[in-house]
Parts: structure tokens; C-alpha cells; sequence
């Protein structure tokens, strides 16, 4: 399988305050991966830095064979990538429509066919989209920030922590969209605080630790192991 | 004991949370009240009051409709923005004539827009009584717009944009712009001398309304100029792409650049169209008062009154704040039952603005954050 995002080596932090220090994954094609570990082991600094929203001081970020380190966002979104951050992920005052409308920002075409695909996807925000989005409830809020993600249909999704402060109700049905959505051909890379959910999810799997690499594997073969039950499951 | 204690803590919260948003809605209906019975008023016993006070309002609701757009897109106060109103209003003033002060007279550029072939004669107004000014002071109008968004761009590579890259705080970027004000002020008192000018000489026609009302023929352009203007500004934030980015980035500057918004270039146009807005503003301004460089600090009051009012951020809300200050500003001046001096205008902006700020810091139509 080829890897549509490569990782190599990445050193990243604010400023002076250095996070990751040197941090290597690869995520091959229509994969799930999940980065998990310790509260701040670097996991969303990891994806910001990737999405080029923090700085990456060394090493590099490839996007299918293109290098995209340190590159905007706005040219990121165009290359194939879409990101969708924890918390205030839609805009509360837009309609459902101009949210997603907002995704597509970057192209100028097509925009009634990707708005017709996204509301396929979810048909529970599509009966509203002339709504404001600070109306909608927590689950469709998350569900409206994946919807406006997939507007450009990406070749990866980077997703931070999707079932934050979510019901459990709600976090299996947001679990069962990610599948569809990565049925359909998007690799996703998400970060997880809820490591059981993320391991039984995803098909591999990265454990991160003060900004290093501290183990990699298969999903399912982690959750097994005792050394990452022992560390990160509180089993 | 201690769950329990939990709970009726938490029950209490829950009861306190209820009844604040109970009696903030009911301020809010109050208010709206308030302003409705006043305006009501104003419209059958000073009726004369409430003219001016319409034409008042259309300016300082252009003003303040070009404050809260800055202020939602980088959320800061722009102190300068009376001061750019009254110096957009001298760049039309030496558009049209061409004039600067001299030593003992003014200078005057061998050409200027005046020259143009029956650049100064009046406009006619259907009615009796003309308006003041000839087709160019529009053309001025627009030399201004074209030069003050070209200021603010240049302003905001030089000072703004430095400071969004250190990550400034709010107050450093407010004494900037209070800096930036002080200068403008100065550029003016140097250029064109504090004594006042107008854009065209004489007496000022007036012309009869409906219901014996009898106002400045200008004033009727002042408020038709700026309802359009303010029309135009809705389409572009509701019906167009650049609008709808432009929301997006004051609801949430990160998730728009995520999204995929160039977000420097909206910024960019936020000033573009900033500029252009102050610029008529300015223009309005000096066409209904005078010009005089320390007219555009003192205007900064109601404008920040009719934002704040409005809800800081919200467009439609400095519109309607914007009337609501110069109407009532007019109103209750001009009014007999209590003596009240024209000086004391812009107290009764202060006081709105104090009230609103301890009873309702949101305005009237502002989110809740």
C-alpha cells in the first residue's frame, strides 16, 4: 500500500517551547490510524503540525508524494487535506448551508454537487440547512464540523478527538459515520483520549509520549499488549 | 452529606442560571420598549428633533457600521475611526478644490475636480430647493473611498500586521490605533488649518416634507446615501462568497483559516471596505456639519455607544444602534420639559452607553458568548 502521509522526523512547538521532538508516522491509503498517549504527550500539537498550523522547526510533512511542511492551510485544504479541530469546529453564527459552504472555500466550482454529496452523507443536518449552526445540538455540531471537512473531498482527515464531551450514545454514531466516510476512500488519522474506542476502531495505531514516538503497531495486537494496557488503557 | 450538598448546589446554580437569562430577556424587552415609546414620541411631539436626529443617526450608522465590522474581524477597538471619517472628508475637500493652507492664504493645485465642466453646479431636487452641491463632491466622495482603504491597507502592513505577528494583546493594539488617530489629527490641522471649511459656499436650501417638516435638502441625500450604503453592505456579507468568509472569520478566525480562508487577504478587504465605508461617512459627515479636524475624535462616543448598543460585531445591530443614538441624542435636546442644553449631546450617548454596558453588555442584537 502507498502512504498518502508520511510524517518524518518532526520537531514542533510554540515558540520557544519545543513539543514534538522528532515524531515519524506514515498513513497509507483509505487506513484509519489513531495517535494516542498520555494528556500532553504533543497528540494535537502533532496534528497541527501537520496541517500547518504550528511551525515545524525539522524534519518534513509529505502529502501523497507532495511536500507540504510548513505550508498554509488554505494551500494545505487544496492539496487534499481537511482537518477538523476538537472544540468550536463550525461557525455557530453561519447557516448549516454557509458552514459548508465555508469547506469548499478554496474552489470555485462544483458547489451544489459537494453540497448535494456532504447532505447524502448526513441526511440528520441536511433538513436544516438554513438553520444557524450554534442551534444545533453537540452531536450534530460534530457531525456538521465532519460534514464541512469532507466538502473537498480529501485524500486524509486529520480528526482531533471526535468524541470529546460527547454521550456515549452520540460518540458510537459519530465512530459509524468515520467508517462510512473511510469506506468511501478517505484515510483518517485521529487523535483519541478514549484509546479503547480508538484501538477496537482503527486498523493501526501510534502511542505517543513527551513528543516521541513510544510504540506502533496494529490496533488490535495493542490492545492485547500489556505494556500499552499497563501505560495508557488503566487496564 | 457531600452529594447531597452537590446537588442542591448544583440545583441552585441551574435556578440562578434560569432566572438570569429570565431577567435578561426581560431587559431586553424593556429596552426595546423603551426605545419604541421614545421614538414614538419623538415622532409626534418633535417631529422636527426627529429629522435631525434621523440624519444624525444615518451618519453615525455608517460610522459605527465600519467600527463593528473591524472590530469582528480583528477584534480590536479602532480608536482611529473618527478621526479617518474627518480625514476622508478633507481628502474630498482637496479632491474638489484642490485647496491647502498657505502661508497668509490658501494654496490651490492648478486643477481640481470643481474644474470639471459644470462640476459645481446643484443637483436639483425635485421639490423646492436644490442641494447644495454639484456631481462633484460624489466624484470626491469616491477619491476618498479609493484613498482611505489604500491608507488602512498600508496602515495595517505597517502597523497592524506587525503587531497580529508578535500576538499583541487588544490594549496594544487600541493605543496603536488611538496613535494612528492623534496623527491623522495633526495631518489634518497641518494641511488644512483648524478653522472650519465647507465643500460648497452659501446658504444650504431647504425643502418642505410631509407631515410640516422642514429639513436641509443634503439631509435627505445623507440619508438615502447612507440606507443604500448600508443595503449594499448586507448583500455583500449575506449573498456573496468574500461576505459569507468574512462572517466566518469574526465567528472564529482559527476555523476559518482551517477551513481553507486566506485570511490575510480577508483582512485586506476588511480595511478595502472599512476605507470605503468611513469615507462616505466622513463625507456625510462634513456635508451635514462642517469640516473640522477635531469633529471626527469627538463622533468616536456615539459611534462606540451605537456599536455597543448594536452589539459589538453585529452589522445590523450598529445600523439600528446608530439611529437609536442620534435620534434620541436629537430628541432629547430639543425637547421642553426638561432643560437640557445642545452641548450635553453627547452625554446622553455616554449615559446610553453605561446603562447598556451594566445591563446588557451584548446589545441588542449580539450573541452570547
Amino acid at each position: 500500500m502507498t502512504a498518502v502521509l508520511r510524517v518524518q522526523d518532526v520537531v514542533a512547538g510554540y515558540g520557544e517551547v519545543e513539543i514534538l521532538h522528532g515524531v515519524s508516522i506514515t498513513v497509507s491509503e483509505a487506513e484509519i490510524v489513531a495517535i494516542i498517549g498520555p494528556n500532553g504527550a504533543g497528540k494535537s500539537t502533532l496534528l497541527k503540525a501537520i496541517f500547518g498550523l504550528v511551525s515545524v522547526q525539522n524534519g518534513s510533512v509529505h502529502l501523497a508524494e507532495r511536500d507540504v511542511t510548513n505550508m498554509a492551510p488554505n494551500k494545505i485544504v487544496q492539496s487534499g487535506m481537511s482537518y477538523v479541530p476538537q472544540t468550536e469546529n463550525v461557525f455557530p453564527s453561519l447557516t448549516i448551508n454557509e458552514n459548508l459552504e465555508m469547506g469548499a472555500y478554496v474552489r470555485r466550482d462544483g458547489l451544489r454537487d459537494r453540497l448535494e454529496r456532504v447532505y447524502g452523507l448526513f441526511p440528520d443536518i441536511a433538513s436544516r440547512r438554513s438553520e444557524r449552526a450554534g442551534r444545533l445540538s453537540g452531536g450534530q455540531r460534530q457531525m456538521l464540523a465532519l460534514a464541512r471537512a469532507l466538502m473537498l473531498d480529501p485524500k486524509v482527515l486529520l480528526l482531533d478527538e471526535p468524541s470529546a464531551s460527547l454521550s456515549p450514545k452520540m460518540v458510537d454514531s459519530i465512530f459509524e459515520k468515520i467508517g462510512d466516510i473511510n469506506r468511501g476512500g478517505t484515510a483518517i488519522l485521529l487523535v483519541e483520549q478514549n484509546a479503547k474506542e480508538a484501538l477496537s476502531f482503527a486498523s493501526r495505531a501510534y502511542v505517543l509520549a513527551m513528543g516521541q514516538n513510544r510504540f506502533e503497531g496494529e490496533a488490535k495486537s495493542m490492545l492485547e499488549s500489556e505494556e500499552v494496557g499497563k501505560l495508557y488503557l488503566g487496564a | 452529606m457531600s452529594v447531597f450538598a452537590g446537588r442542591l448546589t448544583d440545583a441552585i446554580a441551574t435556578a440562578l442560571d434560569r432566572s438570569r437569562a429570565v431577567g435578561d430577556q426581560l431587559i431586553l424587552v424593556a429596552m426595546w420598549l423603551f426605545f419604541l415609546v421614545l421614538g414614538t414620541w419623538a415622532i409626534l411631539a418633535e417631529t422636527d428633533a426627529f429629522a435631525v436626529g434621523v440624519v444624525t443617526g444615518s451618519i453615525i450608522a455608517l460610522g459605527a457600521i465600519g467600527l463593528t465590522l473591524i472590530y469582528g474581524i480583528l477584534k480590536f477597538a479602532h480608536f482611529a475611526h473618527g478621526d479617518s471619517m474627518m480625514l476622508a472628508a478633507y481628502v474630498a475637500f482637496f479632491a474638489l478644490t484642490g485647496k491647502v493652507v498657505g502661508e497668509r492664504t490658501d494654496v490651490e493645485l492648478p486643477w481640481s475636480l470643481n474644474d470639471l465642466p459644470g462640476a459645481t453646479s446643484s443637483i436639483p431636487w425635485p421639490g423646492e430647493g436644490d442641494f447644495s452641491f454639484g456631481y462633484g463632491l460624489l466624484l470626491a466622495a469616491l477619491v476618498a473611498a479609493a484613498a482611505m482603504a489604500l491608507i488602512f491597507v498600508v496602515l495595517d502592513r505597517l502597523v497592524y500586521r506587525p503587531l497580529r505577528r508578535r500576538r499583541s494583546g487588544i490594549v496594544i493594539f487600541a493605543i496603536a490605533s488611538l496613535g494612528i488617530a492623534i496623527a491623522m489629527r495633526s495631518v489634518m490641522l497641518i494641511f488644512w488649518a483648524s478653522s472650519p471649511r465647507f465643500y460648497a459656499p452659501g446658504i444650504r436650501p431647504t425643502t418642505d416634507l410631509p407631515f410640516d417638516v422642514r429639513v436641509v435638502t443634503d439631509q435627505i441625500f445623507i440619508f438615502f446615501a447612507a440606507l443604500v450604503l448600508a443595503a449594499l453592505l448586507y448583500l455583500l456579507l449575506y449573498r456573496t462568497k468574500l461576505g459569507k468568509a468574512m462572517r466566518a472569520m469574526s465567528d472564529n478566525a482559527d476555523l476559518a483559516q482551517v477551513s481553507g480562508i486566506n485570511t490575510d487577504q480577508i483582512v485586506t478587504w476588511t480595511w478595502v471596505i472599512g476605507g470605503g465605508l468611513v469615507a462616505v461617512a466622513g463625507v456625510l459627515l462634513a456635508l451635514q456639519a462642517q469640516l473640522k479636524p477635531e469633529l471626527g475624535f469627538a463622533l468616536l462616543l456615539p459611534l462606540f455607544a451605537a456599536t455597543i448598543l448594536g452589539g459589538i460585531g453585529s452589522p445590523q445591530g450598529a445600523f439600528v444602534g446608530g439611529m437609536i443614538i442620534g435620534i434620541t441624542q436629537e430628541v432629547t435636546v430639543a425637547q421642553d420639559l426638561i432643560d437640557i442644553s445642545p452641548g450635553y449631546k453627547f452625554s446622553v450617548a455616554f449615559i446610553i452607553l453605561i446603562l447598556i454596558l451594566l445591563l446588557r453588555p451584548r446589545g441588542l442584537f449580539g450573541a452570547k458568548t
